[in-house]
C-alpha cells in the first residue's frame, strides 16, 4: 500500500513526508524530520514530554496521527529559540536551574509558551494546573513553576 | 508496511458510509485521546482510520433557541473557551474540562468521551443530568437517542453497523437553572473518577421545580437515577429532601470493588457528592456564581 503523502508547515517551514495510516507525529518529527526536541516518554499521552502545538493548540504528539499534520501548522521546540537567541521562558529554565536531566524541558517549555501567549498573569494554581500533563521526576516541579511565574511578571513588565 | 487505511471525511454522510464499508473494521478518529492509546496497547486494530474533524457539524457549536449542538468531535479545550455554553450549562463544560491534561484537552471530544463508554467518563454524568440527546448519523438515516440510552456497559455502545455520533443538543435552559459536575479522585487532577455526580436543577423561588440527576462510576453504566431527581423535585432542598436524594444515589450504585474505592466507600460518596453537587447547581440557579471544578 502506497504510503500517504503530507505537506505541512513545521516551525514556519514548509514540510513534506510520506508516512504509514498508523504513525504518529511525534514519529515522523523524530525518525524522519531529525527533529528529536519532542520526546517520547510515555507515548500514551500522560507525561507531556512530546508537547507540541498543532495551529496553536497545544497536543501530545505521541497522540496526533502524523497524517492528521496535513494542512496544519506545527510548532515544535526546534522552533523556539531565533538562531543563538533563547526564548524568555528557556533563559529563565537556564537562569533558574528549571531543569535537570532535560527529557521534560522540551514539552515544559512548549506547554509553558502556550499558557503565557494565553494569559501572561496566570496565578501559581493556574500554572500548576495548565501543567499537570507534564511530568518531572528530577526538579520536584516548583523551580519550573516559579521560572514560568518569574517570565510572566517581565512580559507584563515590558507590555507596559 | 501496513494495510490500514486512513481517511479524511468532508461529510457525516460520507464518515458514515466509510465506516460501514469497513465492515466492523472501522474507527472514527475525532481526538485519538483513546484511539491511538488503544491501537498502541494492541487492544484495537482499525482496517480504516475515518477522521471526522473536517466535518463543520462535528467540530462546532452552535446555539438555537437557547438549544446548543456540540459537534460530537469538537475538542474540550475550545468547549471550554465557549462563554455563552460555559454560562448556560457551567457543569457540563466543568465535567468535559476535567477529561485529562491541557495536551489532552485539546484534541479530546464529549462525543469520544461519550463513545469510548467507560463508567467513569467525566462529561456523560453532566449529561445526563442536563437532558443531553445524543443525534446519531447511519449510512440512510439520521436518530437521536438521549444520552443515558447510549452506553450498554463498560466500553460498549448502542450504535449499530456505519452509524457514528455527529452531535450533542442540551435543550434550552427555563430561568433560573444551574448545574453541577462533581468527582472524587484520590489527587486533584488528571485521574479517573472513583465517582462522578452531575446534578442540573430549575429553581421558582426557593421551591425546586425540576431536577435531574446523573451518577458515574458506580455501575457498569453512567445512570440516570431518577428516585434523586423526584426527591428533589417540589422541595426547597431542605435536609429532608437531600437525605433521601442523597439515599436514592447510594441505593442506585451498584459499583466494583477496586483498587480506586471499596463498593461501601463508592456507595457512601456517590451521596455526598449529590448534596454538594446540588447545593453548586442551586447556587447557580439562583445566580450566586460558584465554583465547582
Amino acid at each position: 500500500m502506497a504510503k500517504i503523502h503530507v505537506e505541512t508547515t513545521i516551525n514556519g517551514a514548509p514540510t513534506e513526508f510520506l508516512c504509514e495510516a498508523n504513525q504518529t507525529l511525534l514519529d515522523v518529527l523524530r525518525d524522519q524530520l531529525g527533529l528529536t526536541g519532542s520526546k517520547e516518554g510515555c507515548g500514551s499521552g500522560d507525561c507531556g514530554a512530546c508537547s507540541v502545538t498543532v495551529d496553536g493548540r497545544l497536543v501530545c504528539s505521541c497522540l496526533v496521527l502524523a497524517p492528521e499534520a496535513q494542512g496544519a501548522k506545527v510548532e515544535t521546540i526546534e522552533g523556539m529559540a531565533q538562531g543563538d537567541k533563547l526564548h524568555p521562558l528557556q533563559k529563565k529554565f537556564v537562569e533558574m536551574a528549571a531543569l535537570q536531566c532535560g527529557i521534560c524541558t522540551p514539552g515544559f517549555l512548549i506547554a509553558s509558551r502556550a499558557l503565557l501567549e494565553r494569559n501572561n498573569n496566570p496565578t501559581e494554581t493556574e500554572i500548576r494546573y495548565w501543567l499537570a500533563g507534564n511530568l518531572c521526576r528530577c526538579t520536584g516541579y516548583d523551580k519550573i513553576i516559579h521560572a514560568v511565574m518569574e517570565v510572566a511578571a517581565e512580559m507584563r513588565e515590558s507590555a507596559k | 508496511m501496513t494495510d490500514i487505511l486512513y481517511k479524511v471525511a468532508k461529510t457525516v454522510r460520507e464518515a458514515a458510509s466509510l465506516m460501514a464499508a469497513a465492515k466492523g473494521k472501522g474507527r472514527i478518529l475525532a481526538g485519538g485521546t483513546d484511539l491511538l492509546v488503544q491501537m498502541k496497547a494492541g487492544m484495537v486494530a482499525p482496517g480504516t482510520i475515518i477522521d471526522v474533524k473536517k466535518i463543520p457539524e462535528m467540530v462546532s457549536i452552535t446555539e438555537t433557541k437557547g438549544s446548543y449542538r456540540i459537534g460530537a468531535a469538537t475538542p474540550a479545550a475550545v468547549i471550554g473557551e465557549h462563554k455563552k455554553l460555559k454560562k448556560a450549562w457551567p457543569g457540563v463544560v466543568e465535567a468535559i474540562n476535567l477529561i485529562g491534561s491541557t495536551q489532552v484537552q485539546g484534541r479530546a471530544s464529549a462525543g469520544g468521551n461519550l463513545c469510548n463508554a467507560s463508567p467513569a467518563a467525566d462529561s456523560v454524568p453532566a449529561l445526563v443530568a442536563a437532558g443531553a440527546i445524543v443525534t446519531i448519523q447511519g449510512p440512510k438515516t439520521r436518530r437521536t437517542v438521549p444520552v443515558e440510552k447510549f452506553t450498554s456497559g463498560p466500553g460498549k455502545t448502542t450504535l449499530k453497523a456505519g452509524e457514528i455520533v455527529v452531535s450533542l443538543t442540551l435543550p434550552a435552559r427555563p430561568k433560573a437553572s444551574g448545574d453541577a459536575y462533581l468527582r472524587l479522585i484520590p489527587r486533584t487532577e488528571m485521574d479517573i473518577a472513583v465517582v462522578g455526580v452531575g446534578v442540573s436543577l430549575t429553581m421558582k423561588g426557593d421551591t425546586c421545580v425540576s431536577a435531574r440527576v446523573g451518577l458515574g462510576a458506580v455501575a457498569p453504566t453512567v445512570l440516570l437515577v431518577e428516585a434523586a431527581a423526584k426527591a428533589l423535585t417540589g422541595s426547597k432542598l431542605d435536609a429532608t429532601a437531600l437525605d433521601a436524594a442523597a439515599n436514592a444515589c447510594s441505593a442506585a450504585c451498584r459499583p466494583i470493588d477496586d483498587k480506586r474505592g471499596t463498593i461501601r466507600y463508592r456507595t457512601k460518596i456517590a451521596g455526598v457528592l449529590l448534596r454538594r453537587a446540588t447545593a453548586i447547581a442551586a447556587d447557580r440557579a439562583r445566580g450566586i456564581s460558584k465554583q465547582g471544578h
